[in-house]
């Protein structure tokens, strides 16, 4: 039970639109163990934002039960959902939502300088650790506008795991990224896990998702398919048979597949 | 969340649209610089008000006969002599917080010098007179008690009429005048005093013994004016009281009736005056204070834009586990900027704008500490005020809305 990040029961969300009630979950089962890569796949419309937000603790479902790291998030308030976020959950969005004019450290920061139980020391030297570990000990003081769009992305990782989550919910993380750098980042999140990390991964590409160890395919609100990943593909090995020359052809975002 | 990373954010915040903070801010500098310098000009003229009237003497009072029923008929208190020698000699014998008497007379005239002569008017006092009204003597001596008793045409000048009568440079002392035709030895000059705060010349005036007046000049025996000094400043009030009380007696006033005289004391006419320009000083600051108003609502509109214009950056810090009420801070906490800073440069222009002021239109000025706390406490509720709402809007926003806002 305890090694359970997340478990879900018969979680349903309907959002009021006028008279409307419309039903974006209609009851959801899934438990997430630690240390597994999840992707969770679905049309647009099929619910899987709402899932993440509920997840993330952004939202409250309407039915239906959600612990995290085995504390039920049923009667919590809105300050309190607030703590569960900034010391359970990690967050990677697909525009990055990086500040914009604040440097990479400054933004791999934000999530501890809600931690008041964080010295202003400690949040430096974690958030130094944490851009060390995507690889970008080099750009600390670099501002958004300087680094590319992989390594903004990365920056938006690093302070994904700078407040040391159980999970890192990624929402279309690839979405707004060429292949190759679709890979490396891929690559990146698959290094996390082999370290440990739990992920949840929602996506709409089916080539992503194959990297992930799990599948759980959303349709109108109800899980369609939820499957082991027979063979998980390797991204950093993708990324090396990619051919050199793909980089110039490949530098909009990808819109095949 | 400490302070300081509070504040940190909201300068960083501030410092990305620099032109826009500052224009918001120039609503709250002209505002803050307006209300100090009002202040400082109304403080200043109520200031140079009381210190004239207290040049006069503060702990002065006078007693003037009041207008007196007689027969049912009630009389005019110029006509009434109702006031006389023995009621000034009473006073000072009766009344213990009184230091001083001296009884007066005026009339006017012309005084003649050689081949000049002016009009002025000639005041009988005893030698106390001097010390009462807070009058010095530059050249020669005042008269003696010996002087009065003996009714010696004896005078002191004042400087319009030493300047009339013998030309700016002269020595006056020693020199014979007439006034009315009576000789007079002029043994001192007075002080210059300048004009009153009610623009009479406090200069155009000669003093004599009050015998000499009363007796060659008017020929009246009852008293125009009694003056009188307290023991101090804080005894006035109680010197008015026995003054009174002591009148009645000697009048032999029945409890029925009124006081058939007035008393008058500095401290009424530093009350009265100090009210008129404090009106004014109110009148002119209320004004400055709706431009500081007006600088408010600037503050106010400009944190609703840079809420809605930071809409995601709300979205992504409450999904990182920001709370409502950090969100609200961090406004707070720049609209307080914005004003606080526009406030303390506001005070520096405001105390400039003063200074130039009294240089070039030679106005009194005074700037007081308590205006500068006033205006920079005002200022300060202002950013509260106004950066309360947008900063409440800020934090009740939902997070998966904002993220998602374009």
């Amino acid at each position: 039970m305890d090694d359970k990040i997340i478990s879900v029961n018969n979680l349903t969300r309907a959002f009021r639109l006028g008279d409307l009630s419309v039903r974006a979950l209609r009851g959801i089962d899934l438990s997430i163990a630690a240390g597994e890569f999840v992707a969770i796949r679905g049309a647009s419309g099929s619910g899987k934002s709402t899932l993440l937000n509920i997840l993330g603790c952004l939202d409250k479902p309407t039915e239906g039960d959600y612990r995290i790291d085995g504390v039920s998030t049923r009667a919590m308030n809105k300050n309190e959902l607030a703590d569960i976020r900034n010391r359970k959950i990690g967050f990677v969005f697909q525009s990055y939502n990086l500040l914009t004019r604040t440097s990479a450290l400054e933004n791999v920061e934000l999530p501890l300088l809600y931690n008041p139980a964080i010295s202003s020391r400690e949040r430096r030297e974690r958030a130094q650790r944490a851009l060390a570990a995507v690889g970008l000990e080099d750009r600390m003081s670099h501002m958004p506008n300087q680094l590319s769009g992989g390594q903004q992305q990365r920056v938006a990782i690093a302070r994904a795991l700078v407040n040391d989550p159980v999970i890192v919910l990624a929402d279309e993380a690839t979405g707004n990224l060429d292949t190759r750098t679709s890979y490396e980042v891929m690559a990146l999140f698959q290094d996390l896990n082999a370290g440990g990390m739990t992920i949840a991964f929602v996506t709409h590409e089916p080539d992503i998702a194959a990297l992930c160890s799990r599948q759980v395919i959303l349709r109108d609100g109800r899980i369609m398919r939820d499957e082991a990943v027979a063979a998980p593909g390797n991204a950093a090995h993708l990324l090396a048979a990619l051919p050199a020359t793909e980089d110039s052809i490949e530098s909009a975002p990808q819109t095949d597949h | 969340m400490s302070f300081f990373s509070l504040f940190k954010i909201a300068l960083l915040a501030l410092k990305r649209n620099k032109f826009r903070a500052f224009l918001t801010m120039l609503g709250v500098i002209i505002g803050v610089a307006s209300v100090i310098a009002m202040l400082a000009i109304g403080q200043g003229s109520k200031e140079s008000i009381q210190q004239q009237i207290s040049n006069m003497g503060s702990n002065m009072l006078f007693v003037r006969p009041g207008s007196i029923n007689s027969r049912g008929v009630r009389l005019s208190a110029s006509e009434a002599q109702s006031l006389t020698l023995a009621d000034s000699r009473a006073i000072l014998r009766d009344c213990p917080a009184v230091a001083m008497v001296s009884p007066q007379v005026q009339g006017s005239g012309q005084a003649i010098a050689g081949a000049r002569n002016w009009p002025t008017s000639i005041h009988g006092v005893n030698p106390d007179y001097l010390e009462i009204r807070k009058i010095s003597i530059v050249h020669g001596s005042s008269f003696s008690a010996k002087d009065v008793n003996s009714s010696a045409k004896v005078c002191l000048l004042g400087q319009t009429v030493v300047n009339n009568l013998f030309g700016p440079d002269a020595e006056p002392v020693g020199q014979l005048i007439r006034f009315n035709r009576i000789p007079f030895k002029v043994i001192g000059v007075l002080s210059e005093k300048g004009e009153s705060t009610f623009g009479r010349d406090q200069d155009d005036i000669i003093l004599a013994p009050y015998t000499t007046v009363m007796k060659r000049i008017l020929a009246i025996s009852h008293l125009q004016r009694i003056y009188i000094s307290a023991q101090s400043e804080d005894l006035v009030e109680q010197a008015a009281v026995e003054v009174s009380a002591t009148l009645r007696r000697e009048h032999k006033l029945p409890e029925d009736r009124d006081d058939d005289f007035n008393i008058r004391t500095q401290q009424e006419l530093v009350t009265t005056f100090s009210a008129t320009s404090e009106i004014l000083t109110v009148l002119l600051a209320s004004i400055a204070a709706i431009s500081l108003l007006v600088g408010g609502i600037g503050i106010m509109n400009i944190m609703y834009v840079s809420v809605t214009e930071r809409t995601r950056e709300i979205g992504l810090r409450m999904a990182v586990g920001g709370k409502g009420r950090h969100i609200l801070l961090q406004f707070l906490m720049e609209s307080i900027l914005l004003s606080v800073s526009g406030g303390l440069l506001g005070i520096g222009l405001g105390i400039g704008c003063s200074r130039l002021v009294a240089s070039f239109l030679a106005w009194p000025i005074s700037i007081t500490s308590e205006s500068i706390a006033l205006a920079f406490a005002f200022c300060s509720a202002i950013g509260i005020f106004f950066g309360w709402y947008p900063a409440q809007k800020a934090a009740s926003l939902d997070p998966i809305d904002a993220l998602r806002f374009e």
